[in-house]
């Protein structure tokens, strides 16, 4: 029954494709969301072994992909406590914005492709999760990568979607290609694809720190770093905004980004073997998840903002990731999943609601006009800025900040970073809330609001946003662990310095302190004296910054100035073919020597003879020079 | 013999200046057929007796007879002797000529080069000959028969007239 | 053998400065006797066969080839009513 998780939407899409043109929209509907649904269903059923104890497994062989020597590599899927949360995240976030994208693209002319696309990329996404070797995983990898690329170039018709969609394609690939450079790695030490086989291998071949082993997950890390937007190959993602909105709910919350977490959370024993590569990702997350909470501050277009708090919020993971709190990062996937999901589709409805207007500035005052939408979305703002005690963001988080601090491996700068993040992160969520929802109304249309299909999803991925925190409650609330116990089986617990309640009240005070001056500052900022600020940043050194933070830390054009640039100034200059130059140069000499050629060939036939007798003359004087003079 | 020798070859290189000078095609073929005779002496003056008689027989007999007939065939008069005349201009043959002159100044030093004495004339009788033929060359023999049937069926076919032979690349042309 | 170079050279001059086909036609003649000239000559020499064997074949082929080229010449001269060589250069590159 395993197989049918990714192989419904599988099968939905190919439907779709192939039969797309002749359904209507409602059957359309049926299929894809049906689809999703059955999976998401099944999905249930089979999670519920895992309930009781997260050590159930199951393994699936469909067939046997290729075989060459003693390599093979099969459709094998393998579901157990880890997969199943990500495929529990995939298959049940999905439906949602499956349901909700009926609503949304509604009148879209390209409906049936729109959901082949969704379909075959959720399926992508499960064969990536459910991947039992590397070789399958791989591929599920490379499709998620292409249906992004579709799917976010989906309105093709406008050059810089294309443009937004073939960056997101390039930036990852950059990622995948060291990716599969570590599989080979991997082959070529452990001689199999298989992950258990190679998990199981890599402590008796590698002892920690072993040059190679590092490598390797570094390797692993840039192609994690590439799908999970990360620094440095964090530009791809505010680009993909280009794409529909329930879109970048797919990619931010279900799919893509949390593939390059679950490579991570998958191959871990490699990463515990590399030390220097842990604290990588560690560094990597946090300075990615400062740099991208500070962008976050100053965007306008409000999907953008959720895009650098995306990036920001992975960055926590990867944060939690380096410093060896496995479930927590899980758990704050999942968490975001929920929250980062019911605030796109959020953001998709006040969009739809404006007609497809995406500056925040020219929104504001939709409170009144908006209610539904209104506190859906500030549920999903308090979690994902993490307000105490209500929201499943705050303890998601909150046990990261902790243990960026309190674990083996942490260190006061993560928990430095992590803590200015939460408060950066407040500060962007709250201004975009203040800027959409509070202030003077800014537009003269009249929204109408959503309809049913977007509104029940919302509702639900509400309900999830706040509920699901619980699951796992910190030592000084409670110390409920629900969730850290179910994936104990599959990845190690974290490992204490200290345990220090006080201390870890302190943090907690801190963090939550922090939130909420965010949420003042915010509220000073946008509603209270928005004139002051105003003036605050129009000063030269602030516009400065302003105008690098837009930018996203200038990267783009850092990576035109570096990349770009040159590979076009390369490409102008093949364009007038060097090479081919060479060549045609030949050609023309031996063209204009066969014309010369040519001439002799007069027809006359004296001329030839006069040639043979040119010739023996010439032979003879050679021979008579040679032997005898 | 010398004195013979010498004879024969100043007479043999002479007519054959003559045929290549000359205008006239009859003039030319009868010079050839001197030329052809006096070629035969010094066969046999070289011992090779069987050799001489072929060759008054087979060339100076049957070759020319057959040039002889075309020659009447195409009917050529007096203005083809004309053309002739026109076509060989000094400036046309002197640069060839010169060329050939190197070559034959080439040729003579490579034969003077060569030093073996001269053993004098041994006659190859026409026995030896046939046994060289039929014994060793047999295959050549075959290949040579093979050579002179395609010869007749080449001729055949080409020396037919049929306008319907006609190339297609000249039948655009009116001939 | 000087004999021979020099009938050789002589025909070859004649090929080179006649356009009337049947003259080069003549001049392949003279050639080709020079040439078995030689044969003779070398078999004289040696004392052996072989140069004889060598000029019988020369002479077969001779006769062959007089009979191939004058069919040709034949048919060339219908087509283009004259002898001149120069003219059948219509297959020039």
């Amino acid at each position: 029954m395993l197989f049918l998780i990714p192989a419904l939407p599988f099968f939905s899409a190919l439907v779709l494709i192939l039969a797309g043109r002749s359904l209507n929209k409602a059957a359309v509907s049926v299929i894809a969301c049906g689809s999703m649904g059955i999976a998401a269903a099944i999905t249930l059923v089979l999670g519920l072994p895992f309930i009781q104890s997260g050590e159930h497994i199951i393994v699936q062989h469909l067939w046997t992909w290729m075989q060459a020597g003693s390599f093979s590599a099969g459709i094998d899927l393998r579901l157990d406590a880890l997969s199943l949360a990500f495929v529990f995240v995939i298959t049940f976030v999905g439906f949602l914005i499956h349901v909700y994208s009926t609503g949304y693209m509604a009148e879209d002319a390209d409906y049936s492709r729109f959901f082949a696309c969704m379909n075959l990329f959720v399926g992508a996404m499960l064969l990536l999760v459910l991947a039992d070797n590397l070789l399958l995983l791989y591929f599920g990898w490379e499709g998620v990568g292409l249906c992004s690329y579709l799917l976010i170039g989906f309105w093709y018709k406008d050059p810089a979607n294309g443009y937004a969609a073939r960056k997101a394609f390039i930036v990852t690939r950059v990622g995948d290609t060291a990716m599969a450079i570590a599989l080979f790695m991997l082959f070529q030490y452990t001689g199999t694809l298989q992950i258990q086989q190679i998990l199981d291998q890599a402590p008796q071949l590698w002892a920690a720190g072993n040059s190679t082993i590092v490598l390797i997950a570094f390797l692993l890390l840039g192609g994690a770093v590439g799908k999970s937007a990360q620094l440095p190959l964090q530009t791809w993602l505010p680009d993909a905004m280009a794409g529909p909105t329930p879109v970048s709910a797919l990619i931010h919350a279900a799919t893509m980004v949390t593939a390059g977490v679950y490579l991570i959370a998958r191959t871990h024993v490699l990463f515990e073997l590399a030390p220097a590569a842990q604290t990588g990702v560690a560094v990597i997350g946090a300075v990615t998840l400062l740099l991208a909470g500070c962008s976050a501050l100053v965007q306008t277009d409000i999907k953008r903002v959720l895009a650098y708090s995306t990036i920001s919020q992975i960055g926590y993971m990867f944060l939690a990731w380096g410093v060896g709190a496995w479930s927590a990062a899980i758990f704050h996937l999942v968490t975001h999943a929920f929250f980062k999901a019911l605030l796109f589709m959020g953001a998709g409805a006040v969009i739809v609601a404006m007609h497809h207007e995406q500056d925040m500035f020219k929104m504001g005052g939709l409170r009144k006009q908006l209610p539904a939408v209104f506190w859906v979305f500030l549920i999903g703002s308090a979690s994902l800025s993490a307000i105490p005690f209500i929201t499943s963001g705050f303890y998601s988080k909150d046990q990261i900040v902790w243990l960026a601090w309190s674990s083996v491996y942490g260190h006061t700068f993560y928990w430095i970073a992590a803590i200015t993040g939460a408060f950066l992160t407040a500060m962007y969520t709250f201004r975009m809330v203040f800027l959409t929802f509070y202030g003077p109304k800014a537009s003269h249309h009249t929204p109408h609001a959503p309809g049913n299909s977007m509104m029940i999803p919302l509702y639900i991925l509400a309900l999830c946003s706040t509920l699901a925190g619980f699951v796992e409650l910190p030592h000084t609330m409670g110390h409920v662990t629900l969730f850290s116990d179910w994936l104990q089986h599959v990845l190690p617990a974290v490992q204490l310095q200290q345990e220090s309640t006080a201390l870890e009240w302190t943090s907690q005070l801190l963090a939550a302190g922090l939130t909420f001056l965010g949420i003042y500052i915010a509220w000073v900022w946008v509603i209270e004296r928005p004139d002051g600020m105003l003036r605050f940043s129009q000063m030269p050194f602030m516009r400065w910054l302003r105008k690098l933070w837009f930018s996203g830390w200038a990267f783009d054009a850092l990576y035109d100035e570096m990349l770009v640039h040159p590979f076009v100034r390369t490409a102008r200059m093949n364009r007038r073919d060097m090479i081919d130059r060479i060549y045609t140069t030949l050609a023309r000499i031996t063209e204009w020597l066969h014309n010369i050629l040519a001439r002799t060939q007069s027809g006359l036939l004296r001329w030839y003879i006069m040639g043979v007798v040119l010739g023996a003359v010439v032979i003879l004087s050679v021979l008579i020079w040679r032997v005898y003079v | 013999m010398g004195v013979f020798f010498y004879i024969t070859a100043a007479i043999a290189v002479f007519s054959t200046a003559m045929v290549v000078t000359r205008f006239n095609i009859m003039h030319a073929l009868l010079y050839l057929i001197v030329s052809l005779l006096s070629v035969a002496v010094i066969f046999y003056l070289y011992g090779a007796p069987y050799m001489a008689s072929l060759e008054i027989i087979v060339y100076a007999g049957a070759i020319m007879v057959l040039i002889i007939f075309f020659v009447m065939m195409l009917n050529l008069g007096p203005e083809s002797t004309r053309l002739e005349k026109q076509w060989l201009k000094p400036g046309m043959w002197m640069a060839p000529a010169l060329f050939c002159v190197i070559l034959l100044g080439e040729l003579v030093y490579l034969i003077a080069q060569n030093h073996t004495p001269v053993t004098g004339i041994k006659e190859v009788t026409p026995k030896e000959v046939g046994r060289s033929l039929f014994g060793p060359y047999i295959l050549a023999v075959e290949l040579s028969a093979m050579l002179l049937m395609a010869g007749i069926v080449g001729a055949y076919h080409l020396g037919r007239q049929q306008p319907k032979t006609l190339h297609r690349f000249l039948q655009s042309k009116p001939s | 053998m000087t004999l021979a170079g020099i009938l050789f050279v002589l025909g070859l001059i004649s090929m080179l400065i006649r356009r009337n086909m049947i003259f080069m036609l003549l001049s392949v003649e003279i050639m080709l006797n020079a040439a078995g000239l030689a044969f003779i000559v070398a078999s004289s020499h040696w004392a052996q066969p072989d140069g004889q064997v060598m000029f019988m074949f020369i002479l077969s082929m001779a006769a062959a080839e007089v009979s191939v080229g004058l069919a040709l010449v034949l048919q060339l001269y219908h087509q283009l009513k004259s002898l001149d060589s120069d003219e059948a250069s219509r297959m020039k590159g």
